[in-house]
């Protein structure tokens, strides 16, 4: 009897590492903003990749293993970032990477995922990340140059050419002017005048001033972000602006229409049809997925939905996409993956990635909206 | 030509008005203590934010600005009582390292009991402009302006006209001689931060139905109210209302006539000039010689 117990007990101490081995976790890494002055970007992205992650393990894991997620959370800072994404590529042996958040922490990371050879799945927003292209650098977000031409898309749709820009002098704000300064003149539009504004400044009068006083201005763009671009809607409402007025997506969120108030009414902007979900015709391409996605987020956390949160959604549901289709765990294999995504249907727009572009979204990933009765409605 | 000069002044003058209440409390601490309050800033944005929360939760708008002035008031003690008073004794750069640490915390700490969010009040009388000369302003501008000056008239009347007032003054001119007359100085440095408060929070208050508040909303404001204080001669009421006004209408015209890019430079530019050839400010000497 005891012999019996013995060579059982020896059969599945050598039976355990053989379903071990089998079971082993695929180990995704994020470095995210979660805490700091971008923590509005890193803590939705958190939640909704912790939360997607358990639910693949629920539903039996990838390729059969369980997926195992290492987060750090970087404050937002650089110098962090660059550290945790060190010790995942040496020390933790992830075999993908989700994040960073901003800018500066993806452009910190960057290099030694190009050295490690690792796929790094950004959630930032500049256009810099993916051009020119780096063998491991993918992104989700949509860039501030299609919100540009978005805008001047539709602009030009309406019959209108002379345009004034107010921009904020933060990031967000430099670069989208500038970035639109780049299209322009792809379109048949003129900038009649180009004001800027301090990230926390209370009062834009005196800019808007100079922006009426322009002989035949047609339309204000105000690319920004934070409070800045509701002030500048509220002040221009005061002065009595009536010309066609456009915000960017940097504040495509509800909190805009609220702070803005009633002049916020007749404002339009380019956001993700994750923030006009229920709007959207039933025969969308992306009407199930950001609905799906938006109904679990606000279940499960309690929330309201952000763009944030289904860029981080897209990053790792594209992470998985490859390894699926790769059927491996080798970076080299997931990169290769991932430049091979076709019509993969994210929150952000249907991604269409190759080598040389390792974002894979065109304009349409971009809906036009207008408020009107405090609310978004659907332009086209 | 007129109509817009008219703009940017009402612009100005609202900014600036703003940054005057700011200066006026650096102003009132400074003269009871010699301690420059850098979380002067923190008072404003506490005003707006409690009155956000409290108005979010379903209380009356008076009611909610009401306790949110007292929140701050409460807070200015606690801040004497918990860090400036234990250190009494120690060199005024020192108090205003702990004043420095006293904004980050109170910065990091609405971010946990409030939010990271910004949130606007609705104006106290409809925000329908209203046109003068060309120009429009909004109404809440009058109420900003109006509470300035109601704080100013209240303020001299309560330095010149009680007793309470008139120790105030007597700390701020010669602490020692205050104190061997019977004044009890600790008390009144208590005093410059309760009332110190209470002024950041109505301004907060105030100007949130046009500026909108947020936890961080202090740290430029302190900045520029710090300035208009320097401006005006630190230490003097009258030179922290006339150096907050100009700050804002350097601000106005810098950026409505020169260029909005360097506007914020525009006004330090014009703050160092100042200070540069009037060492003690625009108004500083004379409030010295005065007392």
């Amino acid at each position: 009897m005891k012999s019996l117990l013995i060579t059982a007990a020896a059969a599945i101490g050598f039976a355990l590492p053989a379903a071990a081995q089998s079971g082993e976790p695929i180990k995704i890494g994020a470095v995210l903003s979660a805490s700091g002055p971008a923590s509005f970007l890193g803590e939705p992205e958190k939640k909704t990749i912790e939360l997607y992650v358990d639910r693949i393990n629920e539903d039996g894991g990838l390729l059969g293993r369980p997926v195992e997620l290492i987060v750090y959370d970087s404050g937002g800072d650089a110098n962090q970032a660059r550290t945790f994404a060190t010790r995942l590529v040496e020390d933790d042996g992830i075999v993908a990477m989700v994040g960073g958040s901003t800018t500066g922490t993806t452009m910190a990371m960057a290099p030694i995922f190009d050295d490690y050879e690792i796929p790094l799945m950004s959630l930032a927003g500049a256009v810099v990340i993916i051009d020119p292209v780096q063998p491991f650098v993918f992104k989700t977000p949509h860039t501030d140059k299609m919100a540009c031409e978005k805008i001047f898309e539709d602009i030009e749709k309406r019959g209108l050419s002379k345009v004034a820009l107010i921009s904020g002098t933060d990031g967000f704000g430099k670069s989208m002017r500038e970035q639109c300064l780049g299209v322009v003149g792809d379109y048949g539009i003129e900038i009649v005048a180009d004001e800027s504004y301090g990230p926390k400044d209370s009062d834009m009068t005196p800019q808007l001033t100079n922006i009426k006083n322009t002989a035949g201005l047609e339309a204000i763009v105000n690319p920004g972000f934070g409070q800045g671009p509701a002030i500048v809607t509220r002040n221009a409402a005061q002065l009595g602006i009536d010309v066609p007025f456009y915000q960017s997506h940097g504040v495509a969120s509800k909190s805009f229409i609220e702070l803005a108030g009633d002049a916020a009414e007749g404002v339009r902007l380019p956001a993700s049809a994750l923030l006009v979900a229920e709007l959207l015709p039933d025969d969308d391409p992306q009407k199930d997925v950001v609905v799906d996605y938006k109904t679990t987020y606000e279940a499960e956390t309690g929330e309201p939905v952000s763009t944030f949160g289904g860029h981080a959604y897209d990053g790792l549901m594209l992470v998985f996409d490859a390894i699926k289709r790769a059927n491996s765990t080798d970076p080299v294999a997931i990169r290769d993956a991932l430049e091979e995504t076709k019509d993969f249907i994210g929150t952000g727009g249907v991604v269409n990635m190759t080598p040389d572009d390792h974002l894979g979204l065109d304009l349409s990933a971009f809906r036009m909206l207008e408020i009107q009765n405090g609310d978004w409605t659907l332009v086209d | 030509m007129t109509a817009e000069l008219l703009q940017f002044a009402f612009s100005g003058l609202t900014v600036g008005a703003v940054y005057a209440l700011v200066a006026l409390g650096f102003t009132l601490i400074y003269n009871a203590s010699g301690v420059i309050n850098f979380a002067q800033g923190e008072f404003v944005m506490i005003g707006g934010m409690t009155t956000v929360f409290l108005a979010a939760a379903g209380v009356p708008l008076p009611i909610a600005a009401i306790v949110a002035i007292g929140a701050a008031v409460l807070i200015g003690i606690l801040l004497w009582a918990l860090a400036i008073e234990p250190a009494r004794g120690a060199p005024p750069i020192a108090l205003i390292i702990i004043t420095i640490g006293a904004s980050i915390f109170l910065r990091g700490l609405a971010q946990i009991v409030f939010d990271k969010q910004f949130h606007a009040l609705p104006p106290i009388t409809g925000d329908a402009p209203i046109r003068i000369g060309g120009a429009t302003v909004l109404p809440q501008t009058f109420w900003v302006l109006g509470g300035g000056f109601a704080v100013v008239v209240l303020l001299t009347l309560f330095l010149e006209r009680t007793l309470l007032g008139k120790a105030v003054l007597a700390t701020a001119a010669n602490r020692l001689a205050a104190r061997l007359v019977g004044i009890n100085t600790a008390m009144v440095v208590c005093l410059s931060f309760a009332v110190s408060a209470g002024i950041g929070a109505f301004a907060g208050i105030l100007i949130t139905p046009i500026t909108l508040t947020s936890y961080d909303v202090g740290t430029l404001l302190a900045l520029k109210g710090f300035a208009a204080a320097m401006l005006g001669g630190i230490g003097n009421p009258v030179g922290a209302v006339a150096g907050g006004l100009l700050v804002g209408l350097i601000e106005a015209f810098g950026a409505g006539l020169i260029s909005s890019d360097y506007k914020d430079a525009f006004a330090f530019f014009v703050i160092l000039a100042v200070l540069f050839f009037m060492p003690a400010g625009l108004f500083g000497r004379r409030a010295v010689e005065r007392v």
